[in-house]
C-alpha cells in the first residue's frame, strides 16, 4: 500500500500536475497511510471517516492549472460545468467549497468525485484505489484548462472579457512551457514479429505522455499484425503499457479483449477498412478546445449538443472534426472516425480527443498528433488576436 | 409516494387470506427496496427453520422498478436459505419485478402453508388462489404452456418438489432466483406457481431529472467495452468472460484441482454463436439485454454454467452444456450448484463423468431419483457422507462459483465472507481485479482487499435493494444511480449516502446470521485452495493462496465492518447503526 501512494505522488510531480511537497495522499485498509506527515492531515481524517472510501487526495495543482483553478473557483462559486464531453461524462460537473473543513467537504463529496477548496487546492477520493484520486485529480486539471482557454476565447469574441479574467489568463499563459521539439524515437516499422509488434505499442505510448499529448496519461495506441489488433488496455497509462495489451483477432473469435481500451471499435474499423496498421489516440488539450470552437455559437439548431450532432463539415488545421460519443450506439464515433481517418490519415473528435493512422508503425501518426496540437495551439492564439475585443486593448 | 407504490402484499397460505401493508415513508427511505426492505420482514423470523410455515417468502421490487431508469427490473427474494442455513436472498431478472409494480403492489410476503398444491394469480389488486394440484411434477416449460404469455410469472420445477437443496424458483421460464435453495422454501408451502399483472403507471416525482440521470448513465454504459462493445456483454452475454478466466488461468476446471482447461478456446462464446446462432434478450426495461437465444429458441448458457458444465467437468461437448443448462432451468435447480456438486462426486468416485453421466445425474437429482437423492443434499452434505469433505468446493455449504479465487485475492475474501454463502455478486472483485474498472487493481495481492470488498458489498446490498442490474456498475455508479433514485422518489441521496445504507443492510445480515451460530470459521475457503497451486506458467504463476495473508485480510476486513475478531456484531457498532 505504502509503494502505491508513493507511485501516485510520483507520477503526479512527473506529469507536472503538481509540486513536490504539495500533495497529500493517503490509503487507507483497515488504518490509514499517507505519503507523509502534514498539519492537514487530522481535516483529511475526519474526510475518511465520514465517508465509505479508501483513498484521498488533497493537492494544490502546479502552474498554469493553479491560476486556472483559482479563477474558475472565484468566478463560479458553487460548481464548474464542464465543456469537454469526455471528462463531463464522468465527473458531470465539479464542486467547489469556500472553507476547508471536513464538514463542508464531505457534503459535497457525497455526490461526487471531487471537489476544488478555495485557494486550497483539489480533493478527490477512490473507493478501490489511490489510482483514483489520481486519475480523478488529472482529469480535473485537464477538463479545467480546456473550459478555461475555450471560455476565454468565446468570452473575448463577445467583448465580455473582465480585467480579472485577463489577468489569470495572462498569468496561465505566461505558465504555458513552450511548445516541446520532438526527437522521434520510434522504431521503423513494419514488424515482423508478435514480440516487437508489443515493443513497438508499449514504445509507442511513451512519447506521448512525455509531451503531454494526453491527460492523465490515458489515451489508446494499436497495431494490426496478420489477423490481430494488438491494442492498450482499458485505465491504462501510457507510458506504462507493458504487460497491458490485449490481442484481440479482428473476427472477434476471442473475448479476451474485453479489457481492451473503451475505444477498440474503432481502432478495428479503421485497421479494417484502410491499409493504416497503427493508430494512436491521445487527448492534447488545444486540439480539444479548437474542435469546440463554432461560428454560429448558440444560433446553431444543435446548439448543446454539438459533440453529438454537428452536421457541418468543419476543419482546424486542416484536420477534419467529427461528432460522436465514446464506446458504441448509433451516435458512436465508430461511426465517424474511421471514415474521416481513411481519408485523411487522421481525425479530431469534437470535444475529446485526436486519432491518428499510420501505415507501417507509429512515426508517422505520432509526428501527426504532435502537429496537429502545434496547430491547433497556434490557431488558438492567432484567433484570439482576432477578436475584436482583444484588438481594442 | 413517488416511487414507491406504498403497499406491501401478505399472503397467508394457511387461511387463503390476503392482506396489504403500508409501511411508512421513513422506512421506504432508509431501506430503499428489494435486498434492504425484504431484510426487515425477515430479520424478526430468520432463526426459524426454512420450512416453518412462519418462515416468510420474499419477493420485493424497488423504487426504481417500472420507471425510465436504465437496467432497473430486477427483483429481491428473500427467506432463510435451506442450503446454506444463512439468510437466503437472490436477485431476479425478467418480467416479475415490474408487473408486481404495475399492479400496485412493491413486494409479496408469503407465510403460511396451503392445504394442497396452490397457486396465486395477482392481476392489478385482485389476488386469486387457485388449486394447482394439476401443475404436480410439472416442468417450469410445462408450466409456461399452461398459463400462456400474459404478465409473468414465478414457479419452481420438479426439483423443488423433490427436495433438492438447491431448488430455484424460476421466473419467465429461464430466469432464476438462484443460488441459496429458495425454490425449496416456494415448495415447502405448498406453492406451485405466482401469476402476476398490472397495468398501472408509476408515479416519479421528476420526469426531467429523470430523463438527465437515465443519459448520463446510457452515456456510461455506451462508453464501456464490457457492456456495450462488440466483444461485450450484450453481445456475447456473460459468456464473454470465459475467455478472460481462460486467459487468466483462473478458470476452475476438474473441480477446481487445476486452473486452466486447455479447450477452452475452442468452446468459448463466439464458438457457441457460430453453433447454435443468437438473439438477444433480457430482463424488462434493460437496454443491454445479456441473455443469449440460440436460433432455434434454446436458451444459451451463461458464464457460470458454462464454465461448470464444461471445464468443471472436463467436458469439451457444447451441447452437452446447452442441454444441461436447459434441465437446470426446466427442472429448476441451481446450475452452478448442480454442476459443482456433480464435480464433487467425480473427485470422491474418481472416475470421469461421460456426457450422458451428466444428463443423466441431473435428472436423477431433480426426481430425487437413485443416486440423485444423496446429491441433491449439496456438495458439502455429500462429500461429508462419503468422509472425503475437503472434496466439496463451497463456502457455507454453497458450491463456489466459475473464478478461481487462487486467480483473484479479492474474490478470496469475497467468497469467505459473503452472507449468503458462497456467491461471487456480493464484492465482485473481478470489476477491478480483472476487468479493471473503475480502475485496476493487483489480483495477485490481498493488499487494500479488505476495505475494497467491504465497500463493494455495500455499494452491491444497494444494487440488490434499488432493484437494479450489477452489470450496469461496470460502467455506472451509485454517483449517479443516486440521482435517478431522487428524481424517481423525491427523497434526497447521494452515492456516498447510499452507501450508508448499504452498510446497515450487509451488518444486518451478518446479526441474522450470527443468531444463527454462524462465526469466523463459517468465513473459510476450503483448504485446496491454500494447499495446492493453480495452473501457472513461467510467465503467469497461479500460486496457492498465503494463508496467513488471507487471515490477516480476513482481519483487517472485520475491523473495517466493526465485527469482532470472530466475525461477531458488537453492540456499539449496532448502534450506530441504528440497528
Ligand atoms: S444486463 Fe442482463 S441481467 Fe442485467 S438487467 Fe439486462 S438483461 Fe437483465
Ligand atoms: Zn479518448
Amino acid at each position: 500500500m505504502a509503494s502505491s501512494i508513493h507511485r501516485y505522488e510520483q507520477k503526479m510531480i512527473r506529469q507536472k500536475l503538481a509540486d513536490p511537497g504539495e500533495i497529500l495522499i493517503g490509503e487507507r485498509d483497515a488504518e490509514i497511510l499517507w505519503n507523509r506527515d502534514h498539519p492537514d492531515l487530522p481535516v483529511l481524517e475526519n474526510i475518511f471517516t465520514g465517508l465509505n472510501i479508501n483513498s484521498l487526495l488533497l493537492a494544490r495543482p502546479a502552474e498554469p492549472y493553479g491560476t486556472i483553478i483559482d479563477h474558475l473557483a472565484r468566478t463560479l462559486p458553487d460548481a464548474i460545468t464542464l465543456k469537454d464531453n469526455e471528462t463531463r461524462t464522468f465527473l458531470h460537473d465539479i464542486p467547489v467549497v469556500e472553507n476547508f473543513t471536513a464538514d463542508a467537504v464531505i457534503e459535497r463529496l457525497m455526490g461526487r468525485k471531487c471537489v476544488i477548496v478555495r485557494d486550497r487546492g483539489i480533493v478527490t477520493w477512490g473507493a478501490v484505489s489511490p489510482e483514483q484520486t489520481f486519475v480523478n485529480f488529472s482529469s480535473v486539471l485537464f477538463s479545467c484548462f480546456v473550459k478555461f482557454f475555450a471560455d476565454h476565447l468565446s468570452l473575448s469574441a463577445g467583448g465580455r472579457l473582465t480585467e480579472e479574467g485577463t489577468a489569470a489568463f495572462e498569468k496561465a499563459v505566461s505558465h504555458l512551457a513552450p511548445f516541446p521539439e520532438i526527437t522521434a524515437d520510434l522504431k521503423k516499422g513494419p514488424f515482423r514479429k508478435e514480440e516487437d509488434v508489443y515493443e513497438a505499442v508499449s514504445h509507442a505510448g511513451k512519447p506521448v505522455v512525455r509531451y503531454g499529448l494526453v491527460d492523465s496519461v490515458m489515451g489508446n495506441v494499436s497495431y494490426r499484425f496478420h489477423d490481430t489488433l494488438y491494442i492498450s488496455q482499458t485505465g491504462s497509462f501510457l507510458d506504462e503499457l507493458e504487460g497491458a495489451i490485449d490481442p484481440c483477432p479482428l473476427d472477434n473469435s476471442s473475448c479476451a479483449g474485453i479489457t481492451a481500451s473503451s475505444e477498440l471499435p474503432t481502432h478495428l474499423k479503421i485497421v479494417r477498412n484502410t491499409p493504416y496498421k497503427a493508430v494512436l489516440h491521445g487527448h492534447p488539450k488545444f486540439a480539444v478546445i479548437m474542435s469546440m470552437v463554432c461560428e454560429k455559437e448558440d444560433k446553431c439548431d444543435f446548439a448543446g449538443r454539438c459533440h453529438l450532432n454537428c452536421p457541418d463539415d468543419r476543419t482546424v488545421a486542416d484536420v477534419p472534426i467529427v461528432a460522436g460519443e465514446s464506446g458504441t450506439g448509433p451516435r458512436a464515433i465508430v461511426n465517424t472516425v474511421p471514415d474521416a481517418v481513411s481519408r485523411h490519415g487522421a481525425a479530431i473528435v469534437y470535444g475529446h480527443g485526436v486519432f491518428t493512422a499510420g501505415e507501417d508503425d507509429f512515426i508517422k501518426p505520432f509526428s501527426l498528433l504532435w502537429n496537429i496540437e502545434k496547430k491547433c495551439r497556434e490557431a488558438y492564439f492567432r484567433r484570439l488576436e482576432m477578436t475584436d475585443h482583444h484588438q481594442k486593448r | 409516494m413517488f416511487g414507491w407504490t406504498g403497499r406491501i402484499l401478505i399472503l397467508d397460505l394457511t387461511d387463503r387470506k390476503y392482506d396489504a401493508a403500508c409501511p411508512a415513508p421513513e422506512i421506504y427511505r432508509d431501506f430503499i427496496g428489494g435486498r434492504g426492505l425484504g431484510g426487515n420482514y425477515l430479520k424478526n423470523d430468520i432463526t426459524r427453520r426454512w420450512d416453518d410455515p412462519a418462515m416468510p417468502l420474499i419477493f420485493m421490487t424497488g423504487p426504481l422498478v417500472g420507471t425510465l431508469s436504465p437496467t432497473s427490473g430486477r427483483m429481491a427474494v428473500m427467506s432463510r436459505s435451506p442450503l446454506t442455513g444463512t439468510t437466503g436472498d437472490a436477485s431476479v431478472g425478467g418480467r416479475f419485478g415490474t408487473e408486481l409494480k404495475k399492479a400496485g403492489w412493491d413486494g409479496i410476503i408469503f407465510k403460511g402453508r396451503a392445504d394442497g398444491l396452490t397457486g396465486i394469480e395477482i392481476v392489478d389488486q385482485d389476488v386469486v388462489f387457485t388449486d394447482a394440484a394439476r401443475f404436480q411434477g410439472l416442468s417450469v416449460s410445462k408450466i409456461q404452456d399452461q398459463l400462456g404469455k400474459q404478465g409473468a410469472f414465478a414457479a419452481v420445477g420438479p426439483a423443488a418438489e423433490n427436495g433438492v437443496c438447491f431448488a430455484n424458483i424460476m421466473f419467465d421460464g429461464h430466469y432464476a432466483a438462484g443460488r441459496n435453495g429458495l425454490g425449496l422454501v416456494f415448495a415447502s408451502k405448498n406453492l406451485k406457481y405466482v401469476s402476476v399483472s398490472g397495468t398501472r403507471r408509476i408515479r416519479v416525482f421528476d420526469r426531467l431529472s429523470l430523463k438527465k440521470a437515465r443519459e448520463d448513465i446510457l452515456r456510461l454504459g455506451a462508453a464501456s467495452p464490457v457492456l456495450m462493445g462488440e466483444l461485450g456483454i450484450t453481445r456475447f452475454g456473460t459468456a464473454a468472460l470465459f475467455d478472460l478466466t481462460h486467459s487468466r488461468r483462473m478458470m476452475p476446471t476438474d473441480n477446481f484441482r487445476r486452473t486452466f482447461f486447455e479447450p477452452a478456446g475452442k468452446i468459448n462464446a463466439h464458438a457457441y454463436h457460430q453453433k447454435f446462432g443468437y438473439r438477444k434478450t433480457g430482463c424488462k426495461g434493460c437496454h443491454i439485454l445479456c441473455k443469449k437465444k440460440g436460433a432455434s429458441g434454446e436458451i444459451l448458457p451463461e458464464f457460470e454454467a458454462m464454465n461448470h458444465f464444461s471445464a468443471l467437468l472436463n467436458n469439451t461437448d457444447m451441447n452437452v452444456v446447452v442441454n444441461a443448462n436447459r434441465i437446470c432451468n426446466d427442472m429448476g435447480m441451481d446450475a452452478i450448484s448442480a454442476a459443482g456438486t456433480l464435480a464433487c462426486c467425480m473427485e470422491i468416485q474418481n472416475r470421469p463423468l461421460a456426457a450422458n453421466d451428466i444428463i443423466r445425474l441431473l435428472q436423477d437429482i431433480a426426481m430425487g431419483r437413485g443416486e440423485g437423492k444423496a446429491l441433491g443434499r449439496g456438495a458439502f452434505e455429500y462429500a461429508k457422507a462419503h468422509g472425503n469433505p475437503e472434496a466439496a468446493m463451497t463456502v457455507k455449504k454453497q458450491e463456489l462459483p466459475a473464478y478461481d479465487p487462487r486467480g483473484a485475492c479479492g474474490m478470496a475474501l469475497g467468497y469467505a465472507t459473503s452472507t449468503r454463502g458462497g456467491c461471487h455478486l456480493r464484492s465482485y472483485t473481478i470489476g477491478n481485479e480483472v476487468l479493471r474498472k473503475p480502475v485496476p487493481t493487483d489480483r495477485f495481492s490481498f493488499a487494500g482487499k479488505a476495505r475494497i470488498v467491504k465497500i463493494a458489498e455495500d455499494a452491491n446490498a444497494i444494487i440488490d435493494s434499488l432493484t437494479a442490474c450489477k452489470f450496469m456498475f461496470f460502467a455506472a455508479s451509485l454517483e449517479e444511480y443516486a440521482k435517478a433514485l431522487t428524481a424517481v422518489t423525491g427523497f434526497p441521496s447521494s452515492g456516498q449516502e447510499l452507501l450508508k445504507t448499504g452498510e446497515r443492510i450487509c451488518y444486518r445480515e451478518r446479526m441474522m446470521n450470527h443468531q444463527n451460530g454462524f462465526t469466523d470459521a463459517d468465513d473459510d475457503l476450503p483448504q485446496r485452495f491454500f494447499q495446492s497451486p493453480g495452473s501457472g506458467t513461467a510467465w503467469m504463476g497461479i500460486p496457492a493462496l498465503s494463508r496467513e495473508d488471507f487471515m490477516m485480510a480476513r482481519h483487517a476486513y472485520y475491523r473495517i465492518r466493526g465485527l469482532d475478531e470472530k466475525g461477531r456484531p458488537q453492540a456499539w457498532k449496532i448502534r450506530e447503526l441504528g440497528l
